[in-house]
């Protein structure tokens, strides 16, 4: 029975949000007070729905309501005596729907319900207890019930109804005694139970829900309801206080109104917290269009250049529409190649909808024929059969079936019409994807673009790669497979191709972009593409600001991989949906009711008054100008990139009042060390580790964690600690601005995966003298790394590899049958998930730690940077063990829907894992040997060519560039030919890089594993930015730092800490 | 109903077109061979009654026309693919004409005829290589960019990709296809390299039968309701080894057919004729 519950709730969130719009228009508002009065104005609601329901809503409390109602409700509970059998049925698949449901979309409907007093009615109707309320409702939903959406609203009107059978159905179902006493209430009950459920289903949590979703799961369930029951008896403020009050308390809230336009072309108001994520606007989409799997899906907007955007769904909305209008589009991000492969009818219908959108305005072309025969399956899953007598000959011009239309088409059209009688809406819609599916571009997504001769060209994204097209031509493509490093750099994007089976060296393919912004946008678009549809698992997320090496993004969401698993999981009746894109009435061949799938009241504008806070405005203006001017400053010097540099005092004060709190935090943490998440892959079963890094790691580099940083500054040492003091000191002669502390640690472990390989643990002799050569090596590094930690809306350049050169399990294969895929994602499933979170906690070793202050010459300028260097080397050899804990595998879904949603600093200290929640813990083994590890090898642009993969066909080995320089380029054979000792060279298994930042500090690791003589080593090399001015105690900074990483890793030797200081140039200074 | 892109190798009818007595001397070619009109005609003749009774096609014969030495090559002069028809612009001058008597047949046979008129375009269709979800076009002497891109006008459904010729006169000189999917391929180097390229250009994963003759890679396949997959294709005589390969495609219908005088002047089995699937027009 649990199920039900999950069904119900759906159910009821669905006529929540069909109401909500108008709510959320006013919701916000806090001039519209008082409640009651406004209703009907309030409810200019463009659905039809929803008109009648605010009449009623006025109506509620005068008697004849309830006359209504009554009927409603009989009608009602038979509609619902029908439908307890799907009811029942899909109670299995309940949870699993409950947890697309994110939580805090009940927090913003009490929200709004309750904010707009005037809607306040028509919402409380739909969750009120009172049966007043009801009976609004339930004519509300009577007359909607034709329009919405079946299921949900039928099983909500009989818990609303006073019908106690469903109640007690729902509450024998329902069997946690906790929510049985909420039932008193029905009404609560429902509410209870939905919200439970949806919230521990939903982890995502909006940063800014964070709070109101504590507070929510509570209010939510009893006060959410109390309060709407309230309200709606007492129009009073009561319950708007008492449900806005923890908001306000805790923030200030401030509402702006987006308008979504949505694939059938109806406006979709919604009314969103000022600093809302895209997440939040594009769940309540998606919840009001009853969509599951959504990952397809995204919002897009139009930037103040005109180009459109997707919006990133961890990203705060206002920061990247910047000052474009609150519009948003919602459209199909990513194309499934195979739509037949959707779970849902409702999916598929989406995806019809946008690809008539692309058929009509050109963006997919098509034949003649094709157009015609896409057209008519239009027709025929929005009109059904051909009627002679209701088809008259023009019934087709409402209709767009291609950019440019013609009559002697439309005949075409009609004729084929005809021929499709008896197929059924989803039938109709099926074939027409089925043969749009094969246009060669569906799904591509174009970019203007010149080649390295300045010719023009277009390149186009889609689900296998990149393509080259001049004018209508394809003259190049590069499928995924072949595409080791995807970067760019100013308006260049460029893809590093794997060589060829004849060619040696990779190449690098440059193509020239009309401006900065469009490469990035491009080179975006590439990363999110490349991760949905040829990675199982999406990279690491990476959390949101950062002091990284160029750009952060990663894709977010779930890969096309996990949706598919996902979606298999949905367990629900097909919704019920109208497919009147375009006003038409359905005629329902399914003999279902026919629901409106969307429910576009226009909102009352009340949300304008909650439009922007001037103030904040302001601030997000200058700092968007002082950004600009950093990337200026970057430009300049292309090495010193760091974002501090052009931070306002408020920053700066910020920032060393958060570099106070680090150090409080140091203080007070625990030795233990905190796991970070690279630790946790290192530890992962090695087999999955090498997979995981291989691939989602890839592009480690720019992946960030807040808690990493944190972690690492915690766990230095004292012994490293005062000298790395020391070394800041002596690299301290002036002011310094930024300290990068680098911390390299190597580490052998044997690996249990590996094991195969490498059976014994060896020692190897130490390569300390080396050492010199590395720190000289690495005093140029740290100038680069400065330069990398960039902002990520204002980085320049940024670099992406899809590609690992060995074959790894979590890429999905070249060319992958479906069913390969799906063999793939299960075969991964049990295996413990490469990016869960493994704890690895290393002991350092006792090691000899060496301190190789290197004190940059800066021009004795105010400011300098300092970037200490550590190096930790491990002594022994690790056994890793690693525990996964149960519950990640099998919900998978449940966590990775919810990712993005931690509160602020829980995000920060949780590593999230898309699609898995699990934890790994790592014990490690003492280490037995004590070698001396051969060079760090340095993978900064490491590309290692197919030939010499070959020889290591087995091992996964990535490169990851550190830094992205052009001067500076070590490539990972280089050091393994000169690098190593012994005479047999280290195979590089994985490398990668990790870059964090917590306030003060940014810290990069990288992370270098090499096979060698049946050793696996690792070596870790951390670059702890310390950024600040003069007023920051450096050498405190360092010393922590030090000391962290050290603590961090005590299976490791800190082998060598180089103090690097870099000056700060002047801004005129080139 | 049919879909876009079904049927690959669904062929009712098929435009030839007889040989002219200025074949012989006139035709062009790449190398100097003397040709025997007799026996090319007699080959010809084969062919059609291939296509015409063994297949059952419906064959369109257009006439001679001594003033175009080269017409019975009536690939080169029109691409068709569902309802569509491109009529090319040839590469070589004096085969310009050739476009008409197809023109005139193409839309006789109510397909939808799209022309080339833009006076830079040319296109052989010798050099149109249409592997049922996708064109290559082969950039050589009688093939240029905008003319592909013409092409790829005329047939939108479809991604168009170019490959470069760099030797033998068409990209189906060297290859075609053997079936669903799957390419026939010369052996020489430079056919070699144009797979490669193909391959790489496409979303679309093929299997290829490497021939040792390069002008034993094309050959004729088509799909028939009655027959199944069927191949005409080179005979022992000319090529004992290449026609062995073929000898492997267990599940094709394989029909060796002779062309060892038009492969004088560069005609290979393609060339002869122009199929047309009139029953997939939707």
């Amino acid at each position: 029975m649990t199920t039900e519950v999950g069904s119900e709730t759906e159910v009821k969130k669905e006529p929540e949000k069909a109401e909500q719009p108008p709510a959320t228009a006013t919701a916000p508002a806090p001039q519209e007070e008082p409640v009651s009065e406004a209703k009907p104005e309030a409810e200019p609601a463009a659905e039809p729905a929803a008109e009648p329901a605010a009449a009623e809503a006025s109506a509620a409390t005068d008697t004849p309501a309830s006359e209504e109602q009554q009927t409603s409700e009989s009608e009602q509970a038979k509609a619902e005596e029908k439908t307890d059998k799907k009811e029942k049925d899909k109670e299995g698949g309940g949870k699993g729907i409950s947890r697309f449901l994110p939580p805090w979309l009940k927090r913003s409907k009490s929200q709004s319900q309750v904010g707009p007093k005037e809607n306040a009615p028509k919402e409380g109707s739909v969750e009120a207890v009172k049966e007043e309320e009801e009976k609004e409702k339930d004519k509300k939903e009577d007359e909607a019930a034709e329009e919405s959406k079946v299921d949900g609203e039928q099983p909500v009107q009989a818990s609303t109804a006073d019908q106690s059978q469903e109640q007690k159905e729902e509450v024998a179902e329902e069997a946690p005694p906790a929510e049985e006493a909420k039932a008193d209430n029905k009404e609560e009950e429902k509410h209870s139970i939905g919200s439970a459920d949806t919230q521990p289903a939903k982890e995502e949590k909006g940063e800014d829900s964070q709070e109101k979703d504590t507070e929510d799961a509570k209010p939510e369930n009893g006060v959410e309801e109390g309060e709407e029951a309230k309200k709606e008896d007492e129009p009073t403020d009561k319950a708007d206080t008492s449900i806005l009050s923890p908001l306000r308390l805790t923030k200030k809230i401030k509402m702006v109104m987006c308008q979504v336009t949505m694939l059938d072309g109806s406006q979709f108001p919604c009314e969103v917290e000022k600093r809302a994520k895209g997440q939040y606007l594009f769940f309540k989409v998606c919840e009001t269009l009853n969509l599951l799997e959504k990952d397809y899906f995204g919002l897009s907007f139009k930037d103040n250049t005109d180009q459109t955007c997707w919006l990133d769904p961890l990203k705060e909305m206002k920061r990247q529409i910047r000052n474009a209008p609150w519009n948003f589009s919602f459209n199909v991000k990513f194309y499934p190649p195979d739509p037949s492969q959707l779970t849902e009818d409702i999916t598929r219908y989406l995806l019809c909808l946008q690809l008539r959108q692309d058929i009509a305005s050109g963006r997919l072309p098509c034949s003649f024929v094709t157009h015609a025969l896409l057209g008519s399956y239009t027709l025929q899953a929005e009109l059904g059969d051909h009627d002679p007598d209701e088809h008259r000959t023009d019934y087709t011009s409402d209709f767009q079936f291609a950019p440019s239309q013609t009559r002697e088409m439309e005949e075409k059209v009609v004729e084929l019409h005809k021929s499709h009688r008896g197929m059924t809406p989803a039938q109709a819609d099926t074939q027409f994807l089925e043969n749009a599916k094969k246009l060669s571009m569906f799904g591509v997504d174009l970019h203007h673009a010149k080649d390295s001769e300045g010719v023009d060209i277009m390149l186009g994204v889609c689900a296998n790669g990149l393509l080259i097209y001049k004018d209508r031509l394809r003259i190049n493509r590069f499928a995924w497979p072949k595409i080791l490093k995807i970067s760019y750099k100013r308006s260049n994007f460029y893809i590093k191709i794997r060589p060829g089976e004849t060619e040696q060296f990779e190449s690098t393919v440059g193509f020239k972009l009309p401006n900065h912004r469009a490469a990035k946008r491009l080179w975006k678009v590439c990363v999110e593409n490349h991760t949905f549809f040829r990675l199982m698992t999406p990279e690491q997320p990476t959390k949101a600001k950062f002091l990284t090496l160029g750009s952060k993004f990663r894709y977010s969401g779930r890969t096309q991989a996990q949706t598919r698993q996902a979606s298999s999981l949905i367990d629900r009746p097909a919704p019920y949906f109208q497919r009147t894109s375009s006003k038409r009435i359905s005629r329902s061949l399914d003999g279902a009711p026919v629901i409106n799938v969307i429910s576009d009241g226009s909102g009352p504008e009340g949300g304008k008054e909650n439009g922007r806070d001037p103030a904040l405005e302001l601030s997000s203006d200058s700092k968007s100008k002082l950004r600009v001017q950093g990337e200026n400053i970057y430009v300049r010097h292309s090495n010193l990139m760091l974002e501090d540099l052009d931070k306002t005092q408020d920053d700066v004060l910020k920032h060393q009042a958060s570099i106070s709190e680090l150090k409080r935090s140091f203080m007070e943490a625990t030795p233990e060390p905190r796991p970070s998440q690279w630790d946790k892959r290192l530890t992962a079963s090695p087999a999955t580790s090498l997979r995981l890094q291989a691939q989602g790691k890839s592009p480690p580099r720019m992946e960030t964690f807040l808690p990493e940083s944190k972690e690492v500054v915690k766990s230095a040492d004292d012994k490293q600690k005062s000298q790395a003091v020391a070394a800041a000191t002596a690299a301290q002669p002036v002011v310094e601005i930024e300290e990068t502390v680098i911390v390299e640690e190597v580490r052998k472990t044997p690996k249990p995966a590996a094991a195969s390989e490498v059976p014994e643990v060896q020692a190897m002799p130490s390569q300390e003298p080396q050492e010199a050569a590395k720190v000289a090596v690495e005093e140029k590094k740290p100038a680069r790394e400065a330069s990398i930690s960039s902002d990520s809306e204002s980085e320049e350049e940024a670099e992406y590899h899809p590609q690992i050169t060995s074959v790894s399990v979590e890429q999905i294969k070249e060319e992958p049958e479906e069913e390969q895929e799906e063999a793939e994602l299960n075969k991964q499933e049990p295996t413990p998930e490469p990016e869960p979170i493994a704890v690895a906690e290393s002991e350092i070793a006792p090691a000899p730690v060496t301190v190789h202050p290197v004190v940059k010459d800066g021009t004795p300028n105010a400011k300098e940077e300092a970037q200490p260097v550590v190096e930790m080397v491990d002594d022994g050899i690790v056994e890793e063990e690693m525990m996964l804990t149960p519950d990640e595998a099998p919900n998978g879904y449940s966590a990775s829907d919810v990712q993005g949603l931690g509160s602020l600093e829980e995000e920060e200290q949780e590593p999230r894992m898309n699609g898995d929640a699990s934890h790994v813990e790592t014990e490690h083994l003492p280490q037995v040997i004590c070698c001396s590890e051969p060079p760090v090898v340095k993978t900064e642009m490491v590309t290692i060519s197919d030939t010499f993969a070959a020889q290591k066909s087995e091992i996964a080995t990535k490169e990851v560039p550190i830094v992205h320089t052009e001067t500076k380029t070590i490539t990972y054979e280089a050091a393994q030919l000169d690098g190593s000792g012994d005479g047999e060279p280290g195979v590089l298994m994985t490398a990668q890089t990790i870059t964090s930042e917590s306030l003060c500090t940014t810290t990069t690791t990288h992370i270098t594993k090499t096979l060698k003589g049946g050793l696996s080593e690792t070596r870790i090399e951390k670059r702890i930015v310390i950024t600040g001015d003069s007023d920051i105690d450096h050498d405190q900074a360092l010393a922590q730092a030090i000391k962290e990483a050290k603590e961090q890793h005590p299976d490791m030797s800190v082998t060598r800490v180089v103090v690097h200081k870099e000056t700060e140039l002047a801004e005129d200074e080139d | 109903m049919a879909g876009l892109m079904a049927g690959f190798g669904n062929f009712t009818h098929a435009v030839v077109r007889a040989i002219p007595e200025s074949l012989a001397k006139e035709a062009l070619r790449m190398n100097k061979f003397d040709v025997d009109l007799s026996k090319a005609q007699r080959e010809h003749e084969l062919y059609v009654e291939v296509l015409k009774n063994k297949l059952g096609l419906e064959v369109v014969e257009l006439p001679a026309d001594e003033s175009l030495p080269d017409c019975v090559f009536v690939e080169d002069a029109a691409v068709v693919c569902g309802d569509t028809a491109l009529i090319t612009r040839p590469g070589a001058e004096s085969r310009r004409k050739e476009t008409e008597a197809m023109k005139k047949a193409l839309s006789d046979l109510n397909l939808n005829i799209v022309e080339m008129t833009d006076e830079s375009a040319s296109l052989d269709g010798g050099d149109v290589l249409f592997t049922g979800r996708e064109f290559f076009v082969g950039l050589s002497k009688r093939t240029n960019q905008r003319g592909a891109e013409i092409l790829a006008d005329a047939f939108k459904d479809y991604a168009v990709s170019t490959v470069p010729v760099l030797e033998g006169l068409h990209l189906k000189s060297f290859c075609s296809m053997g079936g669903p999917g799957l390419i026939v391929i010369g052996s020489s180097e430079h056919a070699q390299k144009a797979l490669k390229i193909m391959q790489q250009m496409s979303d679309h994963r093929y299997d290829k039968l490497t021939v040792p003759d390069d002008i034993a890679a094309n050959c004729v396949y088509m799909n028939l309701p009655s027959k199944g997959h069927v191949l005409l294709h080179c005979t022992p005589e000319e090529f004992p080894e290449s026609a062995k390969v073929f000898e492997k495609l267990k599940d094709h219908m394989l029909i060796p057919v002779s062309n060892m005088e038009k492969v004088k002047v560069d005609g290979a089995l393609t060339c002869c004729s122009v199929l047309i699937n009139k029953k997939t027009n939707v």
